[in-house]
């Protein structure tokens, strides 16, 4: 477990400060688009070199290094037990290391540890398969983008949001719309259509392990996709709600099946600090390849 | 861009506007949720915080003890100000504070507020943190560390050139509420 806890370690530290190559170019078309010497432009530019300096200090992009979420990808003979003990002894061991900050609350006391670790944090999702891999991929999503998530239930009257796609359609964009500039845009969406209240958030945020310029394979939900990032990049909300042409870097919806009573659109807001990796592992729990 | 300097004086903050860029150098002090809910429910301050004429930051930093023993900012950028919307506009005209750095933007209370006593609402980029940690150049004091934890104490911080852009001035104009009235009536142009 001693080579396990140092390859989690490490998937933090590059999740916490360098962003993907994917999020990174994104960004920088969206500085090249915007309007030229305006404060959004100014505050594009700023990030970029803020993705630089993160990278080169191996220090947090953001310091709200947030909710620590790991997916795991698994041969059915992982110790998901002694995996779990091994995440939380990581994320307190890079706690330690500034890569991560003293992030975890209790919500009754208010009191917060500064370990990181405690019921819910990290959390760790276990897939298992019948292949021979172990991949373990990281989300780190700060609260001011989680805050400005939201879960519509259809059909939603003010919006004449009704239970079909143009209604899914007006209520993500309407999410857009709520979260202004508050979620640290330009931002990226995640979005499941169905599911309960719970599997809806779920879905939502596993759309956040997709690449941003990958395509959805379902067409209707390739169309509305792209129809989503066009439409609220015609808003003029803007980098950081400035005003400005990039309002969202991506969208990426899934569906999940739903009960004949319930119809939940549910969408997570991922800012631009959009810290995710992942690392195919070797059996001695060695890091053998980067995801992203 | 325009340089200030801390404590400023009513007239250079009522001399500010919309848009206007600026570089902060001086002490600023930070507060968040905690400490806001605190004040606001009458809690004081230690005599060695004087918010007057001064900022606060909204903000919860990493911050590190180097080998030294000596505090050290390594990642610092603005957390979302709406939060504070219940509590902020009563604590600038109780403290007089002429300066809040935030991001996302606040609400029409706290804009009054900002009218009413000669206060504006600088707008740092969110999720900056190393560029904005680097304007940190030392840590003078803190407060409330173990009662509110690391993020939500108060901590005193000498900046130098922390750039921000005012988007909400002493005027009551808000660039926040200007974007969504735009954006509120475009959407519906596409829906």
């Amino acid at each position: 477990m001693i080579a396990l806890q140092s390859s989690l370690v490490e998937l933090i530290r590059s999740a916490s400060s360098e962003l993907p190559d994917d999020v990174h170019r994104a960004i920088l078309a969206s500085l090249l688009n915007e309007k030229k010497d305006t404060i959004a432009e100014a505050a594009l530019k700023i990030i970029d070199r803020n993705i630089a300096l993160a990278k080169q200090k191996s220090q947090p992009i953001c310091q709200d290094t947030g909710s620590i979420i790991f997916y795991v990808t698994s041969r059915l003979t992982l110790d998901q037990v002694g995996f779990e003990e091994t995440a939380r002894t990581a994320v307190t061991e890079a706690t330690k290391k500034g890569f991560l900050r003293q992030n975890s609350v209790d919500s009754l006391t208010g009191v917060n540890d500064g370990t990181n670790v405690g019921l819910g944090s990290p959390s760790v999702h276990f897939h298992q398969h019948r292949g021979s891999t172990t991949e373990v991929r990281l989300i780190l999503k700060g609260g001011g983008c989680e805050n400005v998530g939201a879960q519509y239930s259809l059909p939603n009257e003010k919006l004449k949001a009704n239970r079909d796609l143009d209604g899914c359609r007006k209520v993500i964009l309407d999410a857009v719309l709520q979260a202004q500039g508050k979620g640290c845009g330009p931002g990226i969406l995640g979005v499941c259509i169905g599911g309960d209240r719970a599997t809806g958030y779920e879905f939502s945020k596993q759309q956040f392990l997709r690449k941003l310029d990958d395509r959805n394979s379902t067409p209707v939900l390739d169309q509305l996709e792209q129809d989503i990032v066009e439409t609220a990049n015609r808003l003029g909300i803007g980098p950081m709600g400035f005003g400005g042409k990039t309002t969202l870097l991506g969208a990426k919806i899934c569906a999940a099946n739903r009960l004949p009573a319930s119809f939940f659109v549910s969408i997570s807001y991922m800012c631009w600090a959009y810290r995710r990796q992942g690392v195919a592992l070797n059996p001695q729990g060695e890091i053998d390849s980067w995801l992203y | 861009m325009i340089q200030l300097t801390t404590p400023f004086t009513e007239e250079k903050i009522r001399a500010l506007k919309v848009g206007d860029a600026v570089e902060i150098s001086g002490t600023v002090f930070t507060g968040r949720d905690v400490v806001h809910k605190y004040l606001h429910e009458g809690g004081a301050l230690p005599p060695e915080v004087n918010l007057r004429d001064g900022i606060i930051y909204h903000c919860g930093p990493v911050v590190m003890k180097d080998a030294g023993g000596q505090w050290q900012v390594t990642a610092a950028g603005p957390t979302t100000s709406i939060r504070e919307e219940p509590y902020q506009g009563q604590i600038i005209r109780d403290f007089g504070l002429r300066g809040v750095i935030g991001k996302g933007g606040m609400g029409d209370r706290t804009l009054d507020a900002c009218q009413a006593v000669g206060c504006v609402y600088f707008h740092a980029v969110g999720g900056a943190a190393q560029v904005l940690a680097e304007c940190i150049t030392s840590v003078k004091s803190v407060h409330f560390l173990k009662e509110f934890g690391s993020p939500e104490a108060i901590w005193e911080l000498t900046v130098e050139r922390f750039p921000v852009v005012v988007t909400m001035d002493s005027h009551g104009q808000s660039l926040h509420r200007e974007v969504l009235a735009s954006s509120t009536a475009e959407l519906a142009k596409n829906l």
